[in-house]
């Protein structure tokens, strides 16, 4: 991301020397699912005024040590101990009250109480609510965070940055001793993780022992003290505080890659990825293919539930072969703009475009019949549908339509033998076309959606397609298949938008990228030297081209 | 039939999975049967002379078996309405407003049009009739769902109590037979009804149900249209997104299952009674909604739990007269089976997950 | 026509809505604490049945209506402890097994109804009123709404706890949070799976009450099936709502109302036949709905069963 990152260690610390005694050990933590190790033999320790990351692609197995540490989950195998004492975990509780506090990824506060009532949350029925010591509490911590909330105020209406700042002040909330983040930025801006990063240091040099978890390098080389590298749930390797001080990003990336596939050798690209560094490739622009646009959008708007952030007055223009990337943190309109162009959602006012034809009035079927694709973030909440087979969810969009439905009727071998073939064509890894799809991996869902959106053997030919968080929660390989397979449509012609939270992507991808903020389109900015920092100010609304 | 939708596993345990799936259904029908049994020791009443009365009466004697077989047909066309609808994930449980309404309708109908109309004609006036209003009877709740989102469970209810109610209206005062004593609407004489099958008592109306109840079973696996339901029952949201018209197939699908509801009506209607008195209230549909949950949703088994459930019926109003234990006992029965039949799908589910690891 | 404008008409009307609506307030405030916390409890109406039956029969055998609504409400306890097991703990289908509950206690209930009391169809004794002194003189509403049995200013009183207990206690921030993000309240280290047995368990004490009220005092007797739909009425009123008890109260006043219809009615000299009046509370509940009914709201976490750690 950012080129002039400086490891935030190498500013000096409070803590003394010699002050980190170990104050959690995990000792050969092995944990089993269905089907798959998640968590193999680990042994790992975190220190008091230190800033431990454990960086791993997703699915490396991170998450699960979270849930154990968190109480939510148990081990099969292995010990914790807390200063040498040998401690169970069985529940949140027993978590909470041997002073662990974890922020999770999603935000867990109740959205319909106050600020002051999820922190108070966990009292048991009989004790009587003490709010004033509740106040001085919080007041305690938001000036040791450097916040600025009302406590009073419904969590619902606060910012996904400021719920997150209310989720530190939660795990903090019974005591600071162990503070777990388990990829606290993937909904902040840039600004947002810089603050972030100074919360960090604040609470580190009060002697909070602190455990960052990411897949992306960048944040794993600015935040940390200490660096482990999980891959398949083992730990493969890490970098101590010393050497990670004294290396270079270049040098860590390196280490990094060496730990997780034995050597450097053949795997630049898996380093760019995991770095975020693919686009430093130049991205070819390519030229313009046609000047005329293949979607335009017009004063295009929407109506959202409460929750929701509606897309407010949209216009652009997205030309053949060109891949439009939108950036902006997750909420912020993406979803339903998204919607509007795929025909899922109705545009209460406004005009779109497709080849000169207007079809902001028309439904998702007739769409998709002129060329217009979409595949959604939401995988298995909308996707597909997870009790279906395989079979039923590559032919999802198309029921009742020839070749394979006749006058109604389906015409289950063909059914069956397209999907066949859309899984070899595809790789996609499944026991069997008719295995129920809520089975298979996330990259190989991906893929199914991927076959299905991009095939033109049925519905014709695809002109326009959005992809909206296509490498979210995707391991390492299968972020670089759906990254190839965007660039490759855009090669052959797609209009392709790109709604992505993560900007090395954007940046890899795009030839122009439009920031989302509060539902507008902020502004378009091409993808060009310094394309970065205007990027970071349009998402947090501070210009507006 | 297999339409894909399950895992298909090798050859080798698909004997064993066989097997499995008859323990599945017998398990909870054995315990079922045994707790009811101690509920009637508590009564001071024998369960195995109750048992053996129900079975000899309702399937070994040839009156009861008739019986029983008449009685399997409005029952088993509520059921597949009912299977239509839990497949798109509608709650329809206003299924007994609906029958009754339509059998009105059918009651009040025939008589009238029965000297007027050749007889065929008069028959399928009568149950496009009975169809009819039982569908549009079900409009108000599916409305109520597509627009805002209102569950149905309840709507569906609540039309069902005010259905009942207003059938009830409709037999007491404009439907009323003068010419009766007991109020109920005019009768329409045996020969006028359903015809029956050969020599026996049993009415060509289980016909009609079977034939609907294929049809159904052909609709939901072999159709777009049924394909676009179980969609919209598995995930509405992928509904959505898939494109469907969910609104259309709500419609679509209450009108279905209200009006094979209306049709079972008019068929025990035209078939077996001639009329329709007042305060009349058989619940068929309160004791087939369990029945298809128990099915899983599944034709063939439907019609098992149906012919089971018949069985239970026709010689559990025998065993009240004789016995004395009242066909209330048969609620408790069917609860039971319901919920034994939870239990094991759980412990079942929570077992193959564990295999699974 | 002249009829409904007398003294007689009003007080009869007003007496019998309270009378009426008593057994839907309960219900529907059970109803509201389980749907806060996320449960669907479609058995309300078995919970009901239960508790009218066991109300009755206690105050019958033991000559106390204290004695009876006690055992009301546990009887619906009971009815309610299947679903919280079965639903809460084991996490199996909510709308199936509140089929299956209610089926079961009507079925039960008429049974032992039948081998109990099916030959004497024995009542119960006169109702002790508590008339308020003072108000209770006011001429036409004093009879009508401060001469009833104790239980009903309760009632009453309890749709005031209630909204003290929603929004000032942890009962009331637990209920919140197991309804609205379970894995918040999991985190926070309190067991969603006790909060929501807890909140089960109420509902069905609340609708056992009810029920007992319904029989005790409503009737003065035990009839198979005699909710008939009130337990459902008392589930719409949950829903219509919206988290507030008060508006429960209101709900159920107009719904009992809608029930009183016949006796002031006939009070007032009309004689309009049962069965049309009979359809007066449904329709109303469906008018409302049509009117309303965009507006209600349910938890999100409604009807799913929780399980720790699932995605």
């Amino acid at each position: 991301m950012n080129t002039q990152v400086q490891n935030i260690s190498a500013a000096p610390s409070a803590v003394p020397e010699g002050r980190g005694e170990t104050f959690v050990e995990l000792r050969g933590i092995t944990k089993r699912f269905p089907g798959v190790l998640a968590n193999d033999s680990i042994s790992l320790d975190f220190n008091p005024g230190e800033i431990h990351v454990l960086l791993g692609e997703n699915g490396a197995g991170k998450s699960t040590l979270i849930g154990i540490l968190a109480g939510m989950q148990q081990p099969d195998a292995g010990e914790i101990r807390i200063r040498g004492q040998r401690v169970r975990i069985g529940s949140p509780r027993q978590s909470l009250e041997l002073g662990f506090g974890t922020v999770f990824q999603h935000v867990l506060l109740v959205q319909s109480l106050t600020v002051l009532e999820n922190l108070m949350l966990g009292g048991s029925w009989w004790q009587r609510i003490d709010r004033a010591a509740a106040l001085r509490r919080f007041r305690e911590l938001s000036d040791l965070l450097g916040l600025n909330i009302s406590p009073d105020t419904p969590v619902g209406r606060l910012s996904l940055g400021q719920q997150q700042q209310v989720e530190i002040v939660r795990a903090l909330w019974r005591g600071e001793g162990l503070l777990i983040l388990d990829e606290p930025t993937s909904m902040l801006t840039p600004e947002g993780v810089r603050e972030l990063g100074q919360v960090m240091v604040r609470l580190r040099d009060e002697g909070v022992a602190i455990v960052f978890i990411t897949h992306k390098l960048q944040e794993a080389y600015a935040f940390g003290d200490r660096l482990s590298v999980l891959r398949l749930g083992r730990l493969v390797g890490g970098i101590d505080k010393d050497r990670l001080k004294a290396m270079s990003e270049k040098e860590v990336t390196d280490e990094v890659i060496r730990l997780m596939f034995g050597n450097t050798e053949g795997h630049d690209r898996d380093a760019e990825t995991l770095a975020g560094l693919g686009q430093r490739r130049v991205k070819q622009r390519a030229a313009r293919r046609s000047t005329v646009p293949c979607l335009s959008l017009r004063g295009v708007s929407t109506e959202g539930d409460i929750g929701e952030c509606p897309l407010r007055d949209a216009s652009f223009d997205l030309y053949p072969g060109e891949v439009l990337g939108i950036a902006g943190v997750d909420g912020n309109g993406q979803k339903h703009l998204a919607e509007v162009i795929a025909g899922q959602r109705p545009a209460a006012r406004g005009e779109i475009w497709l080849e000169g034809e207007r079809v902001e009035a028309l439904s998702v079927p007739a769409r998709r019949k002129l060329g217009i694709r979409y595949i959604t973030d939401e995988r298995m909440g909308e996707g597909t549908v997870g009790t279906f087979s395989v079979a039923h969810n590559v032919v999802m969009k198309e029921i009742g339509l020839p070749p394979l439905w006749r006058h109604g009727i389906t015409l289950w071998d063909r059914v069956f033998g397209h999907a066949r073939a859309q899984i070899q064509e595809h790789d996609v890894r499944t026991p069997s076309e008719r295995t129920p799809i809520g089975r298979l991996s996330g990259g190989n869902i991906q893929k199914v959606l991927l076959a299905r959106e991009l095939a033109d053997e049925l519905v014709g030919e695809a002109k326009v397609v959005t992809f909206n968080k296509p490498t979210y929660g995707l391991d390492l390989q299968s972020t670089r298949m759906a990254r190839d397979r965007i660039r490759r449509g855009a090669e052959a012609g797609l209009a392709t938008v790109l709604i992505s939270t993560e900007l090395d992507e954007l940046l890899e991808l795009s030839d122009r990228i439009a920031v989302m903020f509060q539902g507008r389109l902020a502004g378009i900015v091409d993808n060009a030297e310094g394309a970065e920092r205007e990027i970071g100010l349009l998402m947090t609304g501070a210009a507006s081209v | 039939m297999s339409t894909g939708s399950e895992v298909t596993g090798s050859s080798s345990t698909a004997g064993r999975d066989r097997l499995l799936a008859v323990v599945r259904v017998l398990v909870p029908v054995v315990l079922a049967l045994f707790v009811g049994a101690l509920i009637l020791l508590s009564f001071g009443k024998d369960p195995l002379a109750y048992y053996g009365y129900v079975v000899r009466r309702g399937l070994l004697s040839p009156s009861g078996l008739e019986a029983t077989v008449t009685r399997i047909a409005p029952l088993l066309l509520i059921a597949a309405g009912l299977i239509v609808a839990f497949r798109a994930g509608i709650w329809n449980l206003g299924v007994d407003g609906q029958f009754l309404l339509a059998s009105v309708v059918t009651a009040a109908l025939a008589p009238a049009l029965m000297g007027v109309l050749p007889w065929g004609l008069t028959m399928l006036i009568c149950f496009v009739a009975a169809t009819a209003v039982a569908a549009v009877w079900s409009l108000l709740p599916a409305f109520l769902k597509v627009r805002y989102g209102i569950n149905e469970i309840i709507t569906t209810l609540m039309m069902s109590f005010l259905g009942i109610s207003l059938s009830n209206v409709l037999v007491k005062i404009a439907f009323n037979d003068p010419a009766t004593t007991v109020p109920q609407t005019a009768t329409l004489p045996v020969e006028d009804r359903l015809p029956r099958l050969f020599d026996t008592t049993i009415n060509s109306g289980v016909i009609i149900a079977l034939v609907v109840l294929l049809l159904v079973h052909l609709m939901m696996t072999r159709t777009a249209f049924g394909l676009k339901l179980q969609v919209v029952g598995a995930n509405p949201r992928a509904a959505v997104h898939t494109g469907l018209s969910v609104g259309k197939l709500t419609y679509a699908t209450f009108a279905i299952s209200a009006g094979l509801a209306g049709l079972a009506g008019s068929v025990e209607i035209l078939g077996v009674w001639g009329t329709m008195r007042a305060d009349w209230n058989p619940a068929y549909g309160l004791l087939v909604i369990p029945l298809v949950f128990l099915a899983r949703f599944h034709g063939a088994a439907s019609l098992a739990f149906v012919v089971f459930f018949a069985v239970l019926m026709i010689g559990g109003e025998s065993a009240s007269r004789r016995l004395g234990v009242p066909h209330f006992y048969v609620l408790v029965l069917v609860s039971l089976l319901l919920i034994f039949f939870a239990l094991v799908e759980y412990l079942d589910q929570r077992w193959r997950k564990r295999s699974r690891a | 026509m002249h009829g409904l404008l007398t003294e007689a008409f009003v007080t009869s009307l007003m007496f019998g809505a309270i009378t009426a609506g008593i057994p839907l307030l309960l219900a529907g405030l059970g109803e509201q604490i389980s749907e806060k916390a996320g449960v669907l409890n479609i058995g309300v109406e078995g919970m009901m049945l239960m508790g009218a039956y066991c109300g009755f029969a206690a105050a019958y055998y033991s000559g106390s209506f204290w004695v009876g609504f006690v055992f009301g409400g546990l009887g619906g306890a009971a009815v309610a402890a299947f679903m919280a097991v079965l639903c809460v703990r084991f996490g199996m289908n909510q709308i199936v097994i509140g089929i299956a509950l209610t089926i079961g206690a009507e079925g039960l209930t008429a049974l032992l109804h039948f081998f109990q009391f099916s030959r004497t169809y024995p009542r119960l004794g006169e109702v002790g009123a508590l008339r308020i002194p003072l108000l209770s003189d006011i001429p036409v509403i004093g009879n009508a709404l401060f001469a009833h049995h104790p239980l009903v200013y309760l009632a009453v009183a309890l749709v005031f706890l209630m909204m003290w207990v929603f929004r000032s206690t942890f009962i009331g921030f637990n209920l919140e949070a197991a309804g609205n993000k379970p894995a918040a309240l999991d985190a926070a280290g309190v067991s969603v799976i006790a909060t929501r047995v807890y909140a089960v368990l109420s509902t069905g004490f609340l609708a056992g009450v009810g029920g007992a009220y319904m029989a005790n005092i409503g009737a003065g007797l035990f009839i198979p099936f005699m909710t008939g739909g009130a337990g459902f009425i008392g589930i719409v009123l949950a829903m219509l709502a919206r988290g507030r008890p008060l508006w429960v109260l209101f709900g159920a006043l107009l719904f009992g109302a809608s029930l009183a219809l016949t006796t002031a009615l006939q009070v007032a000299g009309l004689n309009i036949p049962t069965d049309v009046v009979q359809m007066l509370p449904f329709a109303m509940v469906m008018l409302v709905l049509v009117i309303f009914g965009r507006h209600s709201y349910l938890p999100p976490a409604l009807g799913h069963p929780y399980v720790r750690g699932e995605r």
